[in-house]
């Protein structure tokens, strides 16, 4: 009885999965194979790499890749930059208005840049920042989130170790660097691959406020591909689907260990 | 005279909170003031004309079709997501045969751009060939338009949410579950209680507080992910995909009515700011923090 139940239990943990990855492998088969097989299961069927090949030509992909590759860097430094000093006095210092501004910072949780395309376009239009990729960055830079996650990293961290470094004569700035972030670097990689996988996939900002291929993102870049050029040519693209999330796919495959782990130790403190 | 470690503090700070200030605050400031305001149009400047947004949103008849679908959306989304995720990350904190398999199939779909997915469920969807109808062919079902039938359109962009979700609240799940003492389980199992009897007194309310974190994300993101409703439907067929943020976006951005645009922007503000408040007045009271 017990075995059966066990049994069970296993049978759908694993249908769940078979279903949770079906859309990847009906992109990797159709990707891989003739458009005459996209609808038409053959083992035999021969394998190619014409779709990725006609998808590259077809679109100008190289320049999304950059594109979005600026674009992640570019968030990832300044967030990493901006965010570690605010999180640090928010964490260490005593200062009057801090729990006020620390409570107009965690509101930003709530309500994300995202549902607030209307007034960002206008400040956007007001910069003369329309189209450009540091427009679809802007709003994403100081991050509450952020903020947070490394407040509660950096206030774990023993005060003897930063008592220590005060009495050999250490700066503020010299203590951060050399206790607190060396001590945060799990909650920093944690944060680094929430904030590259966010972006890598955030769609609906960037197609807002980029009309032209030199600041196209690669999701955008896909949408515009997928709905003008192809109608129908599953084939293409699924083989152009697979290009835009492929570098975040390998990195995960290749990192999972890692980004679950880090993930957990970031999650909820 | 200020303090040194006053001024230093505020140094410190004033970089990420100017920029998430002005991005965020100033933003949301600026569409409460536009939705008081018309949509400037050519030379014409905007003019004061008080709540009539809103009286006009009130008799729009798209709008509480927005409000309706996207209240469903929230309300299948939610549970299903979270349910699924907490039997995931059950299933995997389990000796499962190929476990590590499992659990990169459940994550899966987080790392990957819903953009990108959502055209592989458009093909799922399509009459005739896609996945769906082959298998209803298998059991003797016809023919459907799932994305262009307003009954199951709806439904259609939720199992997507779903699927994109679960895995991602999974992780938290997860993570609280590995956190868990074993003496626990130990004891549980020395006193011979059942297995049901130890999830529900033991585990669920040791998960309590990754569980209103993951509501919490859960209710934001069902106001949030509409890019599958972009790509798949134009938020048709009839409205009947329709989501607010969508609403928002098509307003703002196809037919350029920024005005109306600002004014469902602002209910949306004080739906999510509501919920917030909802969540950690009354849920929060209720979790057990260590």
């Amino acid at each position: 009885m017990k075995i059966a139940t066990r049994s069970l239990e296993i049978l759908g943990a694993w249908m769940l999965a078979l279903i949770w990855v079906l859309p990847l492998l009906y992109a990797v088969w159709t990707a891989f194979h003739a458009p005459a097989y996209a609808t038409h299961f053959d083992l035999t069927a021969p394998l190619t790499l014409q779709n990725f090949v006609n998808a590259w030509e077809a679109a100008p992909f190289a320049r999304y890749f950059l594109n979005t590759t600026i674009l992640v860097s570019l968030i990832l430094v300044v967030q990493f930059v901006l965010c570690t000093p605010a999180a640090f006095a928010f964490a260490r210092m005593n200062f009057p208005g801090r729990d006020v501004v620390f409570g107009l910072v965690l509101l930003q949780l709530m309500i994300m840049p995202d549902v607030l395309l209307v007034g960002n376009y206008r400040s956007m239009a007001q910069l003369g920042l329309v189209d450009s990729i540091l427009a679809i960055a802007l709003p994403y830079l100081g991050s509450a989130f952020g903020i947070f996650l490394l407040r509660q990293i950096f206030r774990s961290v023993p005060q003897e170790l930063d008592d220590a470094a005060r009495l050999e004569g250490s700066s503020l700035l010299g203590r951060l660097w050399r206790v607190y972030v060396p001590l945060a670097r799990p909650t920093y990689i944690a944060y680094g691959l929430v904030s590259i996988s966010y972006h890598w996939n955030n769609f609906l900002w960037p197609l807002v406020i980029t009309n032209s291929v030199s600041t196209r993102p690669l999701t955008v870049g896909l949408a515009v591909f997928a709905s003008t050029d192809q109608g129908i040519d599953w084939s293409i693209i699924t083989a152009s689907t697979l290009m835009t999330s492929a570098p975040l796919l390998v990195a995960f495959l290749l990192f999972q260990r890692q980004f679950v782990q880090s993930f957990m130790r970031a999650g909820i403190r | 005279m200020l303090k040194r470690e006053t001024w230093q503090a505020w140094a410190l700070i004033l970089p990420a909170v100017i920029l998430l200030v002005a991005f965020t605050h100033w933003p949301a400031i600026t569409t409460v003031l536009d939705s008081l305001y018309t949509t400037p149009k050519g030379s014409r400047p905007p003019r004061f004309v008080g709540l009539d947004n809103y009286a006009a949103l009130w008799d729009d008849p798209v709008f509480w079709t927005a409000l309706r679908n996207n209240a469903v959306y929230a309300f299948a989304t939610i549970p299903a997501s979270v349910v699924l995720a907490l039997l995931m990350a059950l299933a995997v904190n389990t000796a499962l045969p190929g476990r590590p398999l499992v659990r990169m199939a459940y994550f899966t779909p987080t790392m990957l751009p819903m953009i990108a997915v959502a055209n592989i469920w458009l093909f799922f969807f399509t009459p005739d060939y896609g996945l769906f109808d082959r298998i209803l062919a298998v059991f003797g079902g016809g023919r459907h338009n799932w994305l262009g039938d307003a009954a199951t359109a709806l439904p259609s962009m939720i199992a997507v949410a779903v699927w994109k979700e679960a895995g991602f609240f999974m992780i938290f799940y997860l993570a609280a579950l590995q956190a868990m003492p074993p003496d626990l389980q130990e004891a549980s199992n020395l006193e011979g209680a059942s297995r049901w009897y130890f999830f529900r007194r033991v585990t669920l309310p040791l998960l309590m507080p990754t569980t209103l974190f993951v509501l919490v994300n859960a209710v934001i993101n069902a106001f949030r992910l509409v890019d599958h409703v972009v790509v798949m439907t134009h938020g048709g067929p009839n409205n009947a995909t329709t989501l607010l943020l969508y609403y928002i976006y098509e307003m703002g951005f196809r037919f350029w009515d920024t005005a109306m645009a600002a004014t469902l922007t602002v209910v949306l503000l004080a739906l999510l700011g509501t919920l917030a408040w909802l969540q950690f007045g009354v849920l929060g009271k209720r979790v057990h923090y260590r």
